[in-house]
């Protein structure tokens, strides 16, 4: 049992759907990302997603680039990633944490050696953007044999013949990609997110939590209504970029976990 | 893995898309089904006798192909040592290796029923390219550029446009070609039902590297039989040579030669104002790493981190911190060597094509140009080199211009010192 499937198991025992928020690691500065990273299990954030920044980031929108710029232009790196984790974990031992990112940062550093650092760092799993089943050699098998967990998005162009593929080595959670899209785009709709759901929760016993294009605590609430969860990113990004303070952020965080809580 | 343990070199790559460990399919899920799907209609058209009678018949009335293979005899003369021949690949429809490429994509795209077309371009050739076969075929282009690129290649943003395509500009990160391929990377992940993404160079995810390279290769199989016509049955090229940005025209005239030993086969990478560790350059080979970008595991420009780092070069084209992975694979096994050549070394033989052969060449020939001015003194005269002239250089007077202190604006003209 990882810390997030711990978190599920007690999520499920007291009737709620998970809040999952995503931050970019050193946005906009170190110290800043850290203050705002210690406030969101109060907040009310079930996992957090922490990013870690990339010059290159293919999947994601105007405002996950410019914070990853920010990190990246503040000094950010890898290394730096993983302190703030473990800096985050001496003060709290049960919010996982899932590093989210692409894989040329990791393979840099080589795949044996991350792994026993992210672990040590006390991260809980990966989500790696660019790594595809077809690619599970490089990452995904050797993390979780390393005890990490592998988080895999499914889209709205994974059809049910793929969708085992997907599956079949995916653990804690399935994250769900509501839109064909970048991170930040279209708004997610609940009427059709449903039975897209429905269709890969019929393929597996993991929980399914929905990310991409949910910027509202209205949305959050109807999204998680329809899964087992719901993660916002940019919209919190957005706020960061545009300098709002760290408790006025996590207001936000606040009221986005409020929304799918009461779902 | 030495050289002499593989038995050929043509058979890559493996059902995974790779290239010993380079090539691959790096992609966020939504694109997964749809590379899957182009490789399934690749691997079908690619054995489809009509798809091949649609490019031969297109490649002849349209680009104008066979490219002449030309016997430079006061080049050959002027370096005193081997006999100097350039694949005329410049006399394209378009001015450029690009449109061989562009071609074989597109009529693929209709066969798949794609009616909205996207590229990235850098110097705006592949831009052109793309722009161009969109036009005659009726189909919806949009093209990402560099913000850069935009304001230093005015003319062929003016050409695209003309053509009908719509050129975005893409201030993204640094707004250079990299960032271009991230944003149509994005467009194609947003709007994966209706659209095909026309990669213009030998890397990205599997399938591309390696249908890039086929559709490229006529310009090796062309060079074949011409220099047999020319130089009696059976006689081979001494020396294969190439500049490299991503690395398409090289592959496509280095594939047809790779399982025939005797035939040296060699990269020119630009060296921007030299290969150090300023990363002033474009060298991916002679200065990078192995990493993964674009959807491949080739070799980077990069830092510490992993983070990718820009190139510099005064050739738009060659201005990518990227490298095919094939070529990656080339250069491990040993099979092909990479040097590189200065911005400055290239501007030399810019202006030595034009004065022994009256061809003004791209800066990216320029490039491999200046590495036959090195060796082709020292070998003997029987010694056949047989260099791409990839791109006419047309697209590449206002820089020639400005580094040799000539103003263009200037209506009177001003003589050259």
């Amino acid at each position: 049992m990882t810390r997030i499937d711990d978190t599920f198991s007690r999520l499920k025992d007291n009737g709620k759907k998970a809040f999952v928020s995503y931050v970019m690691a050193g946005d906009p500065d170190y110290d800043t990302a850290l203050e705002v990273v210690k406030g969101l299990p109060a907040a009310g954030v079930d996992i957090i997603e922490l990013g870690l920044p990339f010059t290159d980031p293919m999947a994601d929108g105007p405002t996950i680039q410019l914070a990853g710029q920010r990190a990246l232009e503040a000094g950010m790196t890898l290394q730096k990633t993983l302190d703030m984790a473990a800096e985050f974990r001496k003060g709290d031992d049960t919010t996982p944490i899932v590093l989210m990112g692409y894989y040329n940062p990791i393979y840099s550093r080589g795949v044996e050696q991350f792994l026993a650092d992210a672990k040590a760092a006390g991260i809980d799993g990966l989500i790696v953007v660019d790594l595809p089943p077809e690619e599970d050699d490089e990452l995904c098998i050797p993390a979780q044999a390393a005890g990490l967990n592998f988080i895999r998005l499914a889209t709205p162009t994974t059809d049910d013949k793929r969708l085992p593929k997907v599956l079949q080595n995916t653990s804690g959670f399935v994250y769900y990609v509501s839109i064909t899209g970048i991170t930040g785009a279209a708004n997610a709709e609940a009427g059709d997110v449903g039975p897209e759901v429905a269709r890969i929760k019929a393929a597996t016993d993991l929980p399914v939590i929905v990310g991409f294009g949910i910027k509202t605590p209205e949305r959050s609430e109807a999204i998680a209504r329809v899964a087992d969860g719901a993660v916002v990113g940019s919209a919190i990004v957005e706020k960061i970029g545009a300098g709002e303070s760290p408790a006025d952020v996590l207001a936000f965080v606040k009221s986005l976990a409020d929304g799918a809580h009461r779902a | 893995m030495a050289e002499d343990l593989i038995n050929s070199f043509m058979t890559g790559p493996d059902e995974g898309g790779r290239f010993g460990k380079f090539g691959g399919r790096f992609v966020s899920e939504t694109l997964m089904p749809l590379i899957l799907d182009l490789e399934a209609e690749y691997e079908k058209a690619k054995t489809d006798d009509s798809f091949w009678a649609e490019m031969d018949d297109l490649w002849k009335h349209y680009v104008g192909r066979p490219s002449p293979l030309y016997y430079a005899e006061r080049l050959t003369e002027r370096l005193g040592g081997a006999k100097i021949y350039l694949k005329r690949d410049e006399l394209n429809h378009t001015g450029a290796h690009k449109i061989n490429n562009v071609l074989g994509q597109i009529i693929l795209a209709r066969r798949m029923g794609k009616t909205r077309i996207i590229a990235e371009t850098g110097a705006g050739q592949h831009g052109v390219a793309t722009a161009t076969v969109c036009a005659k075929f009726g189909l919806k282009c949009i093209v990402y550029m560099g913000a850069h690129d935009v304001e230093r290649q005015a003319p062929n943003v003016f050409r695209m446009r003309l053509l009908g395509a719509e050129v975005v500009p893409v201030t993204s990160g640094r707004g250079t070609l990299k960032d271009a391929m991230n944003d149509a990377l994005r467009d194609w992940v947003t709007n994966v039902r209706d659209t095909f993404y026309c990669i213009g160079t030998v890397a990205g995810p599997h399938p591309y590297p390696a249908m890039v390279r086929d559709f490229q290769s006529i310009i090796g199989k062309e060079v074949r039989w011409q220099l047999a016509a020319q130089e009696g049955e059976g006689r081979l090229p001494d020396t294969v040579i190439a500049a490299i940005g991503g690395g398409s025209n090289a592959m496509g005239l280095f594939f047809p030669f790779l399982d025939d030993k005797s035939v040296r086969i060699i990269g020119v990478e630009a060296g921007g104002k030299g290969v150090d560790d300023k990363f002033e350059h474009c060298a991916s080979l002679t200065g990078g790493r192995p990493g993964v970008l674009h959807g491949n595991r080739t070799y980077l420009l990069q830092d510490g981190d992993g983070q990718i780092l820009e190139g510099f070069s005064i050739s738009a084209g060659l201005d990518y911190p990227g490298i095919g992975p094939e070529h990656s694979w080339l250069h491990e096994t040993g099979r092909a060597e990479y040097v590189s050549i200065t911005d400055k070394e290239a501007l030399a033989a810019f202006q030595l094509s034009c004065e022994t052969e009256g061809i003004i060449p791209a800066l990216e020939p320029s490039h491999a140009l200046a590495h036959v001015q090195k060796i082709a003194p020292e070998l003997p005269a029987d010694h056949i080199i047989v260099m791409n002239m990839c791109g006419r250089g047309d697209k590449d007077i206002f820089t020639v211009a400005k580094h040799l202190g000539f103003d263009m604006s200037d209506t009177e003209g001003r003589e050259m010192e």
